[in-house]
């Protein structure tokens, strides 16, 4: 039966992580985006001792960790969905921050064997934060995955990994030793002439000889979360560390397993996406309200000031992103196939709020773009989110492709 | 807890329906907008789906469920997708019979709601919109007056469906209270002293759909034929809103179905059109808004039907759904080119339809 409604636990989950992103992470959302590059590290041992003892945080195997959330969690990623809108509410670049499984704990989940991930998730029980990071883009294949050219070769009991990653979220915190005892989920081909069938994925431990961190990026927005270039000079790791079969398939079904992971990963970015919005949207009704500016539902079309059309847009354009994002979602809570749904809610609510918060930069006027409010920073923030886990027009593509029945080949 | 699953009753009304609009009401689209005739066969055969009779309670001769707005704007979006303006016409007794059930006397119910579970199609009309530019849904200029134990009404309305055929009109009035007014919902009779169906109308879209004007001078209406107060009006404006954004979905789902199969087919530059991206986005793009739509449209339903009061939901759906179907029939249109501003195809009946989703209100009722 059709319900709009959190149950709960979940409306528990969301009210607790509120409080938590209004008190923890708004009095520390500017001061880190200026100072670009240092760690806010009373904030993340805050939420290591946190997610460590409590049920909220959106860690993948949350529910694994100490047996405080329900066991089979039929919500689970509803749960990450509301708590990943929630901490971005209080601020998308502090929620990237947070140590835990991340995007590198969520490829194990998909593709390790139980051996890999009692080894490797159990490193998020610890008493010092951890994190875990996703390298796959490379200078010359970003939404063209299947072009990547860092290797991987096997010699004897190890692969040797070469080549280098861009663009790695949170790589300095997952592979530098000094910061945490985190790993790298490295995508590399063991054979370049297999194409998408040759790409594998492999667990780089930080401080692996031959990884080293070359760069770290200056970016338009989420400036607290680094963003690593990672160089692999015959980097040897164990044999065991390659996530799923070494196999070459005949088919592009492995590289599709790999893609597969982007299905839960893309609803939680499209969450992220509107949590910033969100942040933006509040604060303009706040601002009407102290104008006194009324937002008048129901009243003929003719006669609303265009402010309020403006913010009935903005609403209403968000609450379609978030619907769509609640249902990919649900449906993986189900455990139906949501390929489609997911790239309709990231390809949607990256759009969406990158409008969003421009409009509401405009909508406030002089001090929309002044740093005195954090309205021109979730502009800058929000649009990542139209940007990585799949650009808006790689997510375009993926449902043309589902709703007209095209291969990749025949829609490119 | 999130769910966006029909109930198992929800889905069998909706196979139903999506059976009745895609073999029934989409072969009849063309010829019913050109002749600007629905065949009274395929009313009779809407009505026998018992759309109508279901949400009348069984002491009045209906089928007695639950009247559920949700179910309501899945029954809509169905059928405007085999056709509006059939739609329109096929739920147009709702418009006055749902109204009847929320906030009828049990005298007026016992008096009126059987003529609506009869074995022939009773029409209803609304009577809601008024012949003006800035026409205002929550000031309408038709009157209403206390006068003894009953009420006078006075006014013009327009775009009133099935006006010629129907026996009972909703019509909106605004009543004077104090310095103000506030606008009320009034049962008028056909046979009613003042009461005159205009002519028909002659509309860009819905051409299929009779509609008149309607004038009312000085009719004489008992105080019980006055439905609940301003609140029950701000609910049915919901409901009106709810439904209208429902058929929006419908008619969007219909044009950007169209513009898919068309763009799987039509070749160019040795390749079917649908493998260009430019054409393949804005398939995406529609895809993607259909969905948004329903999903805007079933929140403001589901609310309704928990008796909460839905109008910043149902009012967001509705513009939102208004602004989104017209945007995806014009792109369906461009999608076939040339060939979509012909009326060979339906793509240009599903846009001159679609633009009237910001205008109209209250000609359906989820």
């Amino acid at each position: 039966m059709v319900d709009f409604e959190l149950s709960a636990d979940l409306a528990s989950t969301r009210a607790q992580l509120h409080m938590l992103a209004e008190h923890a992470m708004r009095p520390i959302a500017r001061e880190y985006d200026e100072r670009e590059h240092e760690k806010p590290w009373d904030f993340i041992n805050m939420m290591w001792q946190l997610s460590k003892g409590s049920s909220i945080g959106p860690s993948a195997d949350k529910d694994k960790k100490e047996g405080h959330a329900p066991s089979g969690d039929s919500e689970r990623n509803l749960r990450t969905v509301i708590a990943v809108e929630e901490l971005s509410w209080g601020d998308a670049g502090l929620y990237l921050s947070i140590p835990g499984p991340g995007l590198g704990g969520a490829a194990v989940m998909a593709a390790g064997t139980p051996e890999q991930k009692a080894r490797l998730l159990s490193r998020f029980r610890g008493d010092k934060p951890v994190w875990s990071a996703m390298a796959i883009t490379e200078a010359c294949a970003g939404s063209d995955s299947a072009a990547i050219q860092a290797t991987a070769v096997r010699d004897g009991d190890h692969w040797v990994l070469n080549g280098e990653k861009i663009f790695c979220t949170s790589g300095l915190m997952a592979g530098d030793p000094k910061q945490s005892n985190g790993f790298i989920v490295v995508w590399a081909t063991v054979d370049r002439s297999a194409g998408r069938a040759g790409i594998k994925s492999f667990i780089v431990d930080a401080g692996t000889p031959g990884m080293s961190i070359s760069k770290l990026e200056d970016k338009l927005g989420i400036r607290v979360s680094d963003t690593a270039t990672l160089v692999f000079e015959d980097c040897r790791i164990p044999l065991d560390n390659i996530l799923g079969s070494p196999e070459i398939p005949k088919t592009s079904e492995g590289f599709k397993g790999v893609m597969a992971t982007f299905d839960a990963t893309r609803p939680i970015v499209a969450a992220s996406a509107l949590g910033v919005g969100r942040a933006a949207v509040d604060f303009v009704r706040e601002e009407l309200k102290k104008q006194g500016i009324p937002i008048r539902y129901g009243i003929a079309t003719h006669r609303l000031a265009a402010i309020e059309r403006d913010f009935m847009d903005m609403e209403a354009q968000l609450q379609a992103a978030r619907l769509l994002t609640w249902r990919a979602a649900w449906m993986m809570d189900r455990g139906q196939r949501n390929n489609l749904e997911a790239s309709m809610a990231k390809a949607k609510a990256g759009l969406v709020v990158t409008w969003v918060t421009q409009k509401a930069v405009e909508m406030l006027g002089p001090l929309g773009y002044s740093r005195q409010l954090l309205l021109e920073k979730w502009m800058r923030d929000a649009k990542i989110n139209d940007i990585f886990e799949g650009t808006q027009q790689i997510n375009m593509m993926i449902v043309a492709r589902r709703i007209l029945g095209y291969s990749s080949k025949e829609l490119s | 807890m999130i769910n966006f699953e029909l109930d198992e009753e929800q889905q069998l009304i909706r196979d139903t329906v999506v059976s009745f609009a895609r073999d029934e009401v989409r072969p009849h689209a063309r010829e019913a907008d050109e002749q600007g005739v629905i065949p009274a066969s395929l009313v009779q055969k809407g009505w026998e789906l018992g759309l109508v009779q279901s949400i009348i309670p069984e002491e009045y001769g209906g089928f007695g469920s639950r009247h559920s707005a949700l179910t309501g704007a899945v029954v809509a979006e169905e059928l405007a997708y085999g056709d509006l303006a059939i739609a329109l016409h096929l739920l147009a007794p709702r418009v006055v019979a749902v109204p009847l059930v929320e906030f009828g006397s049990a005298q007026l119910k016992r008096g009126v709601l059987p003529r609506f579970c009869g074995d022939v199609f009773e029409p209803g009309a609304a009577a809601v919109m008024e012949p003006r530019m800035a026409f205002d849904a929550a000031a309408p200029l038709t009157t209403l007056t206390p006068d003894g134990d009953d009420y006078v009404v006075s006014g013009e309305k327009c775009y009133v469906p099935l006006g010629a055929d129907s026996r009972h009109f909703l019509v909106l009035a605004s009543l004077a209270n104090g310095d103000g007014a506030s606008p009320r919902a009034v049962l008028v009779e056909r046979d009613t002293p003042g009461l005159t169906v205009g002519p028909r109308e002659n509309n860009m879209g819905l051409k299929a759909l009779a509609t008149t004007g309607l004038t009312l001078n000085a009719c004489k209406v008992p105080r019980d034929n006055v439905l609940g107060d301003e609140q029950s009006v701000g609910r049915l404006a919901n409901l009106w809103r709810v439904a209208l954004s429902a058929m929006a979905v419908g008619v969007a789902r219909a044009a950007s179905d169209y513009a898919r199969e068309y763009a799987k087919e039509r070749r160019a530059f040795g390749q079917a059109i649908g493998q260009k991206q430019a054409i393949a986005f804005m398939l995406a793009e529609m895809a993607i808004e259909v969905d948004a739509m329903r999903l805007l449209t079933w929140e403001a339903a589901w609310k309704l039907d928990r008796s909460e009061d839905a109008t910043r939901e149902s009012f967001l759906a509705k513009r939102y759904s208004a602004d989104m179907t017209m945007k995806i029939a014009d792109n369906a249109l461009q999608v076939l080119g040339g060939h979509g501003y012909i009326r060979d195809h339906l793509v240009e009946l599903f846009l001159r339809n679609a633009r009237c989703f910001s205008i109209v209100e209250g000609l359906a009722v989820a």
